[in-house]
């Protein structure tokens, strides 16, 4: 008895909220895909071991599927700390404003890079509570400035958007090459 | 001589010199502002810089790795919030100072120490260059291989207390990077029949997903904290005078931040902790640290600002990035097909100094600059920390897009977004996904060349370089099992006050 409760000592560390959770589901995450090595790899013909395509995924997974043990038995072992849900909503909370991140990625090339940007920045400021003049003005030059720094000046490739075809011809060209 | 030359005349452009002023007042302000680190703004800015040349690209990622740590001591120091992760000793001893009525000393004494850290560190490197220039041909496949997996070992073990979770990510992240078509046999790896996935997972997408956007859905999410506000009076010079009485804890610190930065997968938090730890032992005064010791600060802040130069010596003579940071500049010498290396070393060795004196520039840029600009840095870093989440989530669209316009990618960094943040929520580290997917690439592609000419396990390390090597892995671990034994006996020993604070682990 003496000798088991040694060796739990051996696991415990100090967890914080949800980590059993995050534990459970990298394991079952690992686990997974050591089940697809077969199907998702190929062993192939008159190939030795270290060339082989399968050899180094079914390293990295067996590696995970070891550690992520580990990890779970030692947050299985160690003192829990109260407030495990909440925590998990604190993470999928986080999915609304990968949401409003991926609209904003899909009316880029619909709307322009500068007039999503503005919605983008001015809805998210309206959405967090600081819809202040002050900050909704530094949210205008801030998406500007992001703009004019990086297509007009650093020139990456963003396309422009759909909507600048429809310019009067003087605006359209600049629009399309600049904004 | 004539290579000093040579490379002066390779940083005298107006570009490069650009790139070099925005980037190291860039460096420091994002450095200043807490929730913005060196990472988030080099990844945000690495596809921008694709378009420009090898030498101003990369003397612009140099000056934010190199300059954010200078700034990171100012909320450290004055408002007890690290404006980066690596500056959280600072606080320690620097906030105490400030406590006291001593902000300015305390800032004086951290730029002077983080100016010594960084200089000192360039001055090894440029001493070490030759010495590296001669070792560096040696390195063949295996030595590599070898120094690449030490470089996984490492930053597994270095993870104290949390070695489970670090070798579960950094596994993961060797995973990831064999997704997709492999280029030995042209089959796919885990594609799981998807075209999106055959090309792969992007390095940076990773990086961008993990770093910003994981840190702008935390700032976003959580609670707004406005930083608060602090002034600074005095002369800020007074600290340069102050360091030569602590000449010795910055002359040791830097070497510890040196010798950690060169080895792959230590970096910072190792060197501060035995520099910290060396000043406390060696000091006067040694219950003044933690309460405002300015040797205590001097340590931390020497031995962080020396890593930045020793850590590019790994990647430059061996194409082996030590932390997260050195493998996203990686990424840029390939992008620009310079293949860092030991034929670096050899072929273009000016390209090598001239990036040295980059960095010798650099800290002398920021010196200057902090010295006379801490007031309105200060006023910088009040910006809100939900609007800044605004800002980073707006600036790693960029990143993302610009890649290769991709709905795809710019989802799949979402998603990794949302796995940084429950990793950041609970502690865990980030960095081992990321050596692992570059050092897990270095890896497959060495030990296939390497083992073409080998016939028996010990012709592996038959040569002098390998066979250090592979030592030095075996008493790694060696040492690790001896230290968790030792750990574990001295907390059975002391049971009753080991709960939650307890640290782990094997």
């Amino acid at each position: 008895m003496a000798r088991i409760k040694t060796l739990q000592e051996l696991f415990k560390r100090y967890r914080r909220p949800g980590d059993i959770v995050f534990a459970t589901l990298f394991l079952v995450f690992s686990v997974f895909l050591l089940t697809q090595v077969p199907g998702e790899t190929v062993w192939a013909k008159r190939t030795k071991w270290f060339a082989q395509p399968r050899f180094w995924p079914t390293v990295a997974i067996g590696g995970m599927v070891l550690f992520a043990s580990l990890h779970f038995i030692g947050s299985l072992c160690s003192q829990r700390i109260p407030g495990r849900w909440r925590e998990v909503g604190f993470w999928l909370k986080s999915f609304e404003f990968v949401a409003y991140f991926l609209i904003y990625v899909l009316l880029v090339p619909q709307i322009g890079y500068l007039p999503a940007t503005l919605a983008f920045t001015l809805f998210l400021c309206v959405r967090i509570g600081e819809a202040t003049p002050l900050n909704l003005g530094a949210a205008v030059v801030f998406s500007i400035s992001v703009v004019v720094i990086f297509r007009a000046f650093l020139q990456v490739k963003v396309p422009a958007g759909h909507i600048y075809e429809a310019l009067p011809d003087g605006i359209r060209a600049f629009a399309l090459t600049y904004l | 001589m004539e290579l000093i030359l040579s490379s002066l005349s390779m940083l005298a452009h107006w570009d490069v010199l650009a790139a070099l002023l925005i980037g190291s007042i860039g460096g420091v302000i994002i450095g200043a502002i807490p929730g913005v680190g060196a990472a988030v703004a080099i990844a945000i800015l690495l596809p921008a810089t694709f378009s420009f040349e090898p030498i101003v690209g990369l003397t612009l990622l140099l000056g934010v790795y190199g300059s954010s740590m200078y700034g990171g001591a100012i909320p450290a120091v004055l408002i007890n919030t690290p404006g980066t992760a690596v500056n959280a000793l600072t606080t320690y001893d620097g906030y105490p100072m400030t406590k006291k009525g001593q902000g300015h000393r305390a800032l004086s004494l951290a730029y002077s120490a983080s100016f010594f850290g960084g200089m000192f560190s360039i001055l090894c490197l440029i001493v070490l260059s030759p010495v590296l220039a001669m070792i560096a041909p040696h390195f063949g496949s295996r030595e590599i291989f070898l120094a690449a997996l030490m470089g996984i070992i490492l930053v597994v073990v270095a993870h104290r207390g949390q070695v489970f979770a670090a070798g579960m990510l950094a596994c993961f992240g060797i995973f990831l990077n064999t997704i997709g078509l492999e280029p030995a046999k042209y089959t796919k790896r885990f594609t799981f029949d998807q075209s999106w996935l055959t090309s792969g997972v992007d390095l940076i997408v990773v990086v961008l997903g993990l770093f910003a956007i994981s840190q702008a859905l935390l700032l976003l999410v959580d609670k707004e904290h406005q930083p608060g506000s602090a002034k600074v009076d005095g002369n800020l010079f007074s600290g340069l005078r102050e360091l030569f009485a602590f000449k010795r804890v910055a002359t040791v610190s830097s070497s510890f931040g040196v010798l950690m930065g060169m080895i792959p997968g230590v970096g910072e938090f190792t060197a501060q902790f035995l520099s910290y730890t060396y000043a406390q032992k060696t000091s006067k005064d040694p219950d003044l640290f933690g309460k405002g010791s300015p040797e205590g600060l001097i340590a931390s802040e020497a031995a962080n600002n020396a890593v930045p130069g020793a850590a590019m010596i790994p990647l430059l003579a061996l194409g082996i990035p030590g932390e997260a940071l050195t493998a996203m500049m990686l990424s840029v010498f390939y992008v620009h097909n310079v293949i860092p290396g030991p034929q670096l070393f050899q072929g273009k060795l000016d390209f090598v100094v001239a990036l040295y004196l980059a960095l010798f520039l650099l800290n002398i840029i920021v010196l200057i600059f902090l010295l006379s600009s801490t007031g309105l840095l200060l006023k910088i870093i009040q910006i809100p920390t939900r609007f800044l989440g605004v800002m980073i989530m707006t600036l790693s669209f960029v990143g993302v897009f610009s890649l290769r316009n991709s709905v795809t990618d710019c989802a799949i960094a979402a998603g990794f977004g949302v796995f940084g943040l429950v990793l950041k929520r609970l502690n865990l580290p980030i960095v081992p996904i990321i050596l692992g997917m570059v050092l897990g690439g270095i890896m497959e592609v060495k030990l296939r060349s390497a083992m073409a000419r080998v016939h028996s396990p010990l012709d592996f390390i038959d040569r002098p370089i390998a066979a250090i090597l592979f030592i030095a892995i075996i008493l790694i671990l060696v040492l690790h099992v001896r230290t968790v034994i030792r750990e574990h006996k001295v907390r059975l020993e002391r049971e009753e006050d080991t709960s939650e604070t307890s640290t782990q682990q094997g």
